[in-house]
C-alpha cells in the first residue's frame, strides 16, 4: 500500500503537477496584460523545483509506489538540469512569444507538464513508468510544436512529429511486452535478475531490438531521425529550444534506466547496436548538415550528430561510460539551449533569423551577439577550451576503454568534418559584410541578455573548470 | 465429448488469426469504411482473447469503449473526409457484404467463448484472482489503487495534457460574432424582464374560451 513516505520521495513530482494545475487556473482568470506575471511565476515555479529536488534528496537510492519510481543519484542530476534548461527555455522565450502573439499561458502550463513527464521518466523504476513518462513528455511536445496554429510548417512538423512519435511509441511497446513475455516482470530492478534467469532468451533480445528502436527514435539517432530537422524547423523557435535541450536528458535517462537499469547484462547484445546507431548518426548528422543553409536545420543535424557522440558514452556500457554519456547530455543540453538563445534573441516580429545568411555581418551590428554566437559554436563544435571539447574528450575515453577504439576514431573524424559547418557560422558572422537596409541586434529585455550571456559564460566556465560537474556525474554511478 | 483443453486452444489460435488478418485489412484495404471495419474485427477478436485469459473487464472495456464509442467516431469522420462520390452513392449495399463478414465472423467468435464457458478450463498461466476468490473486475480495482497507484495518476496528467492541447489547438476568439452570453443571463434581475402593469379591480367579463365549447 503506497503510504506518506512514498508521497515524500514524490514530493517534487507532486508539487510540480500542482503547480502546473494553479497555473493553468490562473492563466484562465487572468486578463491578457497580466500575463507577465505567470511568466515569472513559472520560472519561480521551476526554480522551487529544483530546490525540492536537491534538498529532499535521500543519501541512498529509495523507491516508492511498489517500486514503480526510484529516486537515486542519476535522478537527481537529470531533474536538476532538465528544470534548470526549462527555466533558460522560459526567459529566452518570452520576447519572441509576445512579438508572434503566441504569449499563452498554455506554452508555459504544457511545457511544465512535459518537465514533470522527464522527471517522471529518469525516475523510472518500471516499464509503464517509463512509458508513461514518456507518453507525458511526448504528447506535451506534440501540443507546443502545434502551438502556432495558423503557420503551415508549423502544423506540417506536428503532424510527422506525431505521426512518427506513435510509431516510435509503438514500436517501444512492443518491445517492453516481448520483455515482459520473456521474463514475467514489469519492474527494472527485478527484470535486470530475471533477464539472465529467462528461458526464453531470444525472445528477450528480440524485445531489446524493439526497445532500442524506440530509444533511438527517441534520441533522434539516425536512422530514426527523420523527424528532427522538420520539427526543429517546423516548430516556433520558442518550442525548438525547449525539444533541443531538457528532453534530450530525458532521453539519456530513458536510455539509462531501459538499457543499464533493466538490461544491463544484455551489454553485449546492445553494445554493437547503439555502436551502428552512433556511426550512421554521426556519418548523417554531420555530412548532412554540411549542405545546410537553415540555421535551424543545421542545428537539428548537429543535434542529430551530438546524440552519436552521447551514444558512443553509453556503448561503454560500464559507470565510466554512463558517467560521460550524462555529462555529454548536460553538456549539450546548455549548449543548444545557448544556441537556439541566439537565435531567439536576434528574432524579433517579421524576422526569424533562421537563415545563415542572417547572421551575415553580425560582428558589425552587434558585436557581443557575434562573441556569444561564436562562443556557442565553438563549444558545439568541441573546440578546446569550451565545455563541448571535454565533452566529446571523456565520450571518446570510454569509448577506447571499452574496446571500441574504432568507434572513437571515427568520432574524431566527424568531430573534424563538423568543425566546417560549425565554423562557416563564425566566418559568416565575422567576414562577411552585413547587408545594406537589415537591422539586426539583440533583442529582449536585460533579463533575457544577462541570463543569454550568463549561459554562454558558463559554457567557457564548465570547459575550464569541469572537473566538479563531472566528479558529480561520477559518484551517482558509483555503487 | 471434445477434450476442453484442446477445444480452448483451438479457440486461441482461432481468435489469434482472426485478430492478424483482420489487423492486416486494417492496413491493406483501400476503403477507409472497410479498414475501419477491419479494425473493430480486431478489437473484438482481441477481446475475445482477453476473455480466453479470464480478463472480463479488459474485455468488456475494449468492446465498450473502444468498439461502442471510439470507433463510432472513427467512422464518423472516415465518413465526413472526402471519399469518392460514386463510392457514397453505393453507400449500403456496397458496405453490406464486409458488414455482414465481419458480423458473422463476431458471432462465431461469441458462441465459441460460450462454449469455452462451459467447459470452464484455464490455457492461460494461474489467475491471481481466482485464487483468491474475488471477480476479475475487483481484482483490477485493487490493483489499479495500490500497486498501479503511480501509473494511474500519471494516466490522469497525460489526460489532463490532451484536454489543454485540445482546447489550445481549437479554441478560436473570433471578434463580431454574437454569442450566448450565460453569466449574464444568470444576472438578469425579474424586474428587467417582466413589466407588472397596474390595472382597474373591473374587467369586462371574459369571452369563453375557443377549447371549452367542444366539452359535453
Amino acid at each position: 500500500m503506497p503510504n506518506l513516505n512514498d508521497i515524500l520521495i514524490l514530493l517534487p513530482e507532486l508539487y510540480l503537477a500542482a503547480a502546473a494545475c494553479l497555473l493553468l487556473l490562473l492563466d484562465a482568470f487572468m486578463k491578457a496584460e497580466q500575463r507577465p506575471l505567470l511568466h515569472w511565476l513559472s520560472i519561480a515555479v521551476l526554480l522551487v523545483g529544483i530546490y525540492l529536488v536537491v534538498a529532499g534528496q535521500p543519501s541512498q537510492p529509495v523507491t516508492a509506489f511498489s517500486g514503480m519510481f526510484v529516486r537515486d543519484g542519476v535522478a537527481e542530476v537529470l531533474k536538476v538540469f532538465a528544470l534548470l534548461s526549462t527555466v533558460l527555455v522560459f526567459v529566452y522565450a518570452k520576447p519572441y512569444l509576445i512579438d508572434r502573439k503566441l504569449f499563452v499561458g498554455e506554452f508555459y502550463t504544457l511545457t511544465i507538464f512535459a518537465v514533470i513527464g522527464i522527471m517522471l521518466l529518469v525516475s523510472a523504476g518500471s516499464l509503464v513508468t517509463v512509458y508513461l513518462g514518456l507518453e507525458l513528455l511526448t504528447l506535451s511536445s506534440y501540443a507546443l510544436v502545434a502551438l502556432n496554429r495558423d503557420s503551415r510548417l508549423s502544423s506540417e512538423a506536428a503532424i510527422k512529429y506525431f505521426v512518427l512519435g506513435a510509431l516510435a511509441s509503438g514500436m517501444l511497446l512492443y518491445g517492453m511486452s516481448m520483455v515482459y513475455g520473456a521474463t514475467g516482470t514489469l519492474e527494472l530492478a527485478r527484470l535486470h535478475v530475471l533477464a539472465t534467469q529467462t528461458s526464453m532468451p531470444h525472445l528477450l533480445v528480440f524485445g531489446l531490438i524493439f526497445m532500442i528502436v524506440g530509444i533511438g527514435f527517441k534520441l533522434g539517432a539516425a536512422p530514426f531521425h527523420m523527424w528532427i530537422p522538420d520539427v526543429y524547423q517546423g516548430s516556433p523557435t520558442a518550442v525548438t529550444i525547449f525539444i533541443g535541450s531538457a528532453p534530450k536528458l530525458a532521453a539519456f535517462g530513458m536510455a539509462y534506466r531501459l538499457l543499464a537499469s533493466g538490461l544491463g547484462d544484455l551489454a553485449q547484445h546492445w553494445q554493437l547496436m547503439l555502436a551502428c546507431l552512433a556511426v550512421l548518426s554521426l556519418a548523417i548528422g554531420n555530412l548532412v548538415a554540411i549542405v545546410q543553409s537553415n540555421l535551424k536545420r543545421l542545428l537539428a543535424y548537429s543535434t542529430i550528430s551530438h546524440m552519436g557522440y552521447l551514444l558512443l558514452g553509453l556503448v561503454n556500457a560500464g559507470p565510466e561510460g554512463y558517467a560521460s554519456a550524462l555529462f555529454y547530455a548536460i553538456s549539450y543540453a546548455l549548449m543548444s539551449a545557448a544556441a537556439f538563445g541566439v537565435i531567439l534573441a536576434l528574432a524579433r516580429a517579421g524576422f526569424e533569423c533562421e537563415e545563415i545568411d542572417d547572421l551575415k555581418g553580425l560582428n558589425q551590428r552587434s558585436p557581443w551577439a557575434a562573441f556569444l554566437m561564436m562562443l556557442v559554436m565553438f563549444s558545439l563544435a568541441g573546440v578546446p577550451p569550451m565545455f563541448g571539447f571535454f565533452a566529446k574528450l571523456l565520450v571518446f575515453q570510454a569509448a577506447i576503454h571499452a574496446g571500441f577504439l574504432w568507434l572513437a576514431i571515427v568520432g574524431a573524424v566527424f568531430a573534424i568534418i563538423g568543425l566546417y559547418y560549425y565554423l562557416r557560422v563564425v566566418k559568416v558572422m565575422y567576414f562577411d559584410k552585413a547587408v545594406e537596409g537589415t537591422e539586426i541586434r539583440l533583442q529582449g529585455d536585460v533579463s533575457v541578455r544577462l541570463v543569454l550571456s550568463l549561459n554562454v559564460l558558463a559554457l567557457l566556465a564548465l570547459g575550464l573548470g569541469w572537473g566538479p560537474l563531472f566528479g558529480w556525474c561520477q559518484r551517482v554511478f558509483v555503487g | 465429448m471434445i477434450d476442453p483443453q484442446m477445444f480452448q486452444l483451438v479457440c486461441f489460435y482461432a481468435f489469434a488469426a482472426v485478430t492478424v488478418v483482420a489487423a492486416l485489412g486494417v492496413i491493406s484495404l483501400r476503403n477507409t469504411v472497410h479498414a475501419v471495419l477491419s479494425l473493430v474485427l480486431t478489437f473484438f477478436s482481441t477481446a475475445c482473447i482477453w476473455l480466453l485469459a479470464e480478463a472480463e473487464f479488459l474485455a468488456i472495456a475494449l468492446i465498450v469503449v473502444y468498439v461502442g464509442a471510439v470507433m463510432v467516431l472513427f467512422l464518423f469522420v472516415v465518413m465526413m473526409l472526402d471519399i469518392k462520390q460514386e463510392q457514397v452513392r453505393e453507400g449500403f449495399i456496397r458496405y453490406l457484404p464486409v458488414g455482414i463478414i465481419v458480423a458473422l465472423v463476431m458471432l462465431g467468435e461469441m458462441l465459441a467463448l460460450i462454449g469455452v464457458r462451459a467447459m470452464h478450463q484455464t490455457l492461460m498461466g494461474a489467475n491471481p484472482a481466482t485464487a483468491a476468490g474475488v471477480s476479475n473486475t475487483e481484482w483490477l480495482g485493487h490493483a489499479l489503487y495500490t500497486q498501479f497507484l503511480l501509473p494511474f495518476e500519471i494516466a490522469a496528467l497525460i489526460l489532463t495534457v490532451g484536454v489543454v492541447a485540445a482546447v489550445v489547438l481549437t479554441l478560436r476568439h473570433r471578434t463580431g460574432v454574437r454569442h450566448q452570453q450565460a453569466s449574464q443571463q444568470v444576472l438578469v434581475n425579474a424586474r428587467d424582464r417582466v413589466r407588472v402593469v397596474k390595472m382597474a379591480a373591473v374587467t369586462p367579463a371574459p369571452s369563453p374560451a375557443p377549447g371549452k365549447e367542444t366539452t359535453p
